[in-house]
């Protein structure tokens, strides 16, 4: 059954911050068929909690029950899924992009036009960095594509409901 | 003088000691020495088995018959590993059992150490929870949180692994001062009112209502809640194989077991029932169709049940109440209005019962449904009966009714084979004053027949019915039916004699041969005092019906054994 490439979910988890918990998250989406996109983990303010960012490909139709499944572990807090309207994702991105004397100008104009930043610059290549919404992070690649780009690293998505809602 | 310094061993026992332990099934090796020397001067008492998977279905009998969490002690690596089929047997069927593995030591874990085993990785997915302990002092927390999940909530399994460095070094902290530290874990008690009404609503006008009675009952202790709801209603009740004992199964309202090998006019009410409620039951596929839309596709749906991750995970409720099987039934008990609406279903039910009771042919040899008939004729269904796997099963479920909570003790979810002769040793030291009798196939006896040591020793007066077929008779009911009886590694030949065998472990035994011989052996061997064997060596080739093939629904139920050829099934197993 092919799984189609809508079918990307961004579950936030906050969950205790114990040895093995995220071990067992990530077993509990390979049982049910989830193929793991990206997973951002880390800290939350007391050290005690952890906050988790998932994306994840699967069947819609199975979403609701990993999620149950999900608050039903131990060592998780809470877990629930997120669309744009009630939060904010973004994303991190760095890219090594092949430099020359003829193209560097072109290049600094494309960083400059999607708020980019370059944070390291030798002759031959530049590490441009730029945080946003996924669609413009493909947008900023899409482009550099041209010039060549040596390697890229993604955050994965981050998270955080909107106004008074907890994430 | 200074108080000896206590180390993690003996505050892991003495933990255990107040969660009011008696027994610690167990097997030593290396890295438990610790512990096993902390067991020393403790009250708790030490069943050494003689394979550590003994040791774990012996702990989950004892917790099946008691309600109490059976505990396993086990050392790294292999001990440890052996374990895991009975960690998987008890998590299956919400059991709660704790298990403490033995480790190496901290340094060496990773490095493929003598005797390590990623323990704690491995079991992750057959696990309630885990823990690995890094840190002495945090013994006596984990202790206390262990047994508080294993027994809360949903129960089930909780494993302890011990590096032996940590149960070796010294422990300031104490029982009494620890806390538990559980910010992920609660569980729901009520039901929310809203539910219960509506739950209530549509049970006050259903015509034709069934009770789907499961474990979740027994875990609550809701039988009497169920009985009162059963009566005010005047409905049928059908439990599951786990549910057996949730219900009075000689009480009139009582349609027994559903599902697979079910009873017909049980699977009868399913497809014909216009509300079916679920109450601690997960919809297991044993009684649900692969398709499940054409489960009692014209009925209203009510499910109970204690874990949130069970609604909607087979069936999609019209209702569902998240909570305590007994609670929730208290609170829904008044708003229940006797009826007079469900006498002419009953009527219709009964005739059911009439024309398909659950028989077999008197003559043409010794027949398993004989043997287990003529066994609850004798004990009156007051016996504790466990069960290993395959036919005799299936039989002993139709056969030997159950009546009261805790008497019927069989491994559904995980369907493990050797599961039900250690277990009814379990069972017999948590109920040194019932009559328990292992009801266990040729095949599965002799996967956990070495334990024929502990009941010796121990004095353990379980009565082991040997339903000898000398095929794995369950499998081959499903090539003859599904596969032209092309037989494919079900030939049992080469079985012991099983009564020598006993007699080499100082176990009485004895034999059935002939439908004549079932009454007086049994009650000679039930007066027996002391652990026996009882060989019935019942015809090879025999099926058990009803039958639902896998995956297929009520109406596709095989009532009597087919003339002709059956398609392969399509469900999982
Ligand atoms: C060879 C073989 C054949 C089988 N054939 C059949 C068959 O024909 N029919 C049949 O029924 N089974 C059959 N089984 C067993 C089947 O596989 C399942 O184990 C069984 O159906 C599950 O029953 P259950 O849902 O009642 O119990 P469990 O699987 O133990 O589930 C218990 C449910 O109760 C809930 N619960 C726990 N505590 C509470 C509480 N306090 N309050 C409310 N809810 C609670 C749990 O969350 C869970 O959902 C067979 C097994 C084998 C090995
Ligand atoms: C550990 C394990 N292995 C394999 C199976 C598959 N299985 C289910 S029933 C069965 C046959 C059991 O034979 P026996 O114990 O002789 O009982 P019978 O069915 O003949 O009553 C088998 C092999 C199982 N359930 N458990």
């Amino acid at each position: 059954m092919s799984i189609q490439v809508d079918n990307i979910h961004t579950i936030s988890l906050h969950v205790a911050n114990k040895p093995g918990v995220l071990l067992r998250i990530t077993l509990m989406f390979a049982r049910r068929g989830y193929n793991i996109e990206s997973l951002v983990v880390s800290s939350a303010l007391d050290g005690k909690f952890s906050r988790m960012t998932i994306t994840a490909q699967g069947a819609p139709e199975t979403l609701d029950q990993i999620i149950r499944q999900a608050n039903k572990l131990i060592d998780v807090v809470h877990a629930s899924e997120h669309n744009d309207e009630e939060a904010i994702a973004k994303e991190m991105v760095l890219i090594k992009v092949k430099l020359s004397k003829t193209n560097k100008n072109e290049i600094l104009q494309v960083i400059d036009h999607f708020k980019a930043q370059s944070v390291d610059l030798t002759q031959k290549s530049a590490i441009i960095q730029a945080v946003g919404d996924s669609d413009r992070i493909d947008a900023l690649i899409d482009m550099l594509k041209d010039y060549g780009i040596i390697e890229t690293v993604r955050s994965g998505k981050l998270v955080m409901a909107r106004g008074d809602q907890s994430t | 003088m200074t108080k000896k310094q206590t180390n993690g061993a003996e505050a892991l026992i003495q933990g255990l000691e107040k969660h009011g332990v008696e027994y610690i099934f167990g097997y030593p090796g290396g890295a438990a020495i610790p512990i096993f020397d902390a067991i020393y001067d403790s009250s708790i008492k030490l069943i050494l088995t003689r394979h550590e998977q003994g040791a774990i279905h012996m702990a989950d009998g004892y917790a099946r018959a008691t309600g109490k969490t059976g505990v396993v002690l086990v050392t790294s690596g292999p001990g440890a590993t052996n374990t895991v089929t009975g960690i998987l047997t008890a998590q299956m069927d919400s059991i709660p059992l704790v298990i403490l593995t033995g480790q190496t030591i901290t340094s060496a874990l990773g490095k493929d150490a003598f005797q390590e085993a990623d323990v704690f990785g491995g079991t992750a997915p057959f696990v309630k929870h885990s823990y690995l302990v890094k840190e002495p002092n945090d013994i006596p927390r984990i202790v206390k949180e262990s047994f508080y999940l294993a027994a809360t909530g949903r129960p089930g399994t909780v494993l302890i692994d011990l590096p032996k460095d940590i149960t070796s070094a010294p422990c300031e902290a104490t029982h009494e001062e620890a806390e538990m530290d559980l910010p992920g874990y609660s569980f729901p008690d009520k039901g929310k009112a809203v539910d219960i009404k509506a739950a209530a609503d549509i049970l006050n006008n259903a015509k034709r209502p069934l009770l789907l009675v499961g474990h979740g009952t027994l875990i609550s202790k809701a039988n009497k809640e169920v009985l009162q709801l059963a009566e005010l209603l005047q409905t049928p009740v059908t439990t599951t194989l786990m549910g057996k004992g949730a219900f009075p199964e000689n009480h009139e309202l009582s349609v027994g077991m559903l599902g697979m090998h079910g009873t017909a006019y049980a699977n009868r009410c399913v497809s014909n029932c216009d509300v079916i409620f679920s109450i601690g039951s997960r919809w297991d596929d044993r009684i649900t169709p692969a398709k499940i839309e054409k489960f009692c596709p014209t009925a209203k749906k009510l499910h109970l049940d204690i874990d949130k991750a069970e609604i909607n995970k087979v069936v999609m409720p019209d209702v569902s109440i998240l909570g305590d099987a007994k609670t929730c039934l208290k609170e829904l008990l008044p708003l229940i209005k006797s009826s007079e609406a469900t006498k002419p279903w009953l009527k219709q039910v009964n005739q059911w019962k009439k024309k398909y009771p659950l028989n077999y042919k008197v003559h043409g040899g010794l027949k398993a449904q004989q043997v287990l008939d003529e066994l609850y004729q004798i004990t009156k269904g007051e016996a504790i009966i466990t069960t290993d796997v395959g036919q005799h099963q299936m039989w002993a479920a139709q056969f030997c009714k159950t009546h009261n909570p805790d008497q019927w003790i069989s491994s559904g979810g995980a369907g493990t084979m050797g599961f039900g002769f250690p277990s009814a040793l379990g069972a017999q030291l948590g109920k040194p004053e019932e009559t328990v009798v292992a009801v266990v196939g040729d095949g599965g006896f002799q996967m956990t027949l070495f334990e024929l040591s502990t009941a010796a020793i121990n004095k353990l007066p379980v009565k082991i019915l040997i339903i000898d077929n000398k095929f794995l008779g369950m499998v081959r009911q499903w090539q003859e039916l599904f596969y032209d009886d092309r037989l494919s590694g079900v030939d049992m030949v080469g079985n012991p004699d099983f009564v020598k065998l006993g007699e080499s472990y100082g176990v009485k035994g004895f034999r059935i041969k002939r439908p004549a011989d079932i009454k007086r052996t049994l009650e000679k061997a039930l007066a027996y005092d002391g652990p026996c064997i009882i060989h019935a060596e019942v015809i090879k080739e025999d099926n058990v019906f009803p039958m639902i093939p896998a995956g297929a629904t009520t109406d596709d139920m095989i009532i009597e054994p087919p003339k002709k050829k059956l398609a392969k099934p399509k469900g999982s197993t």
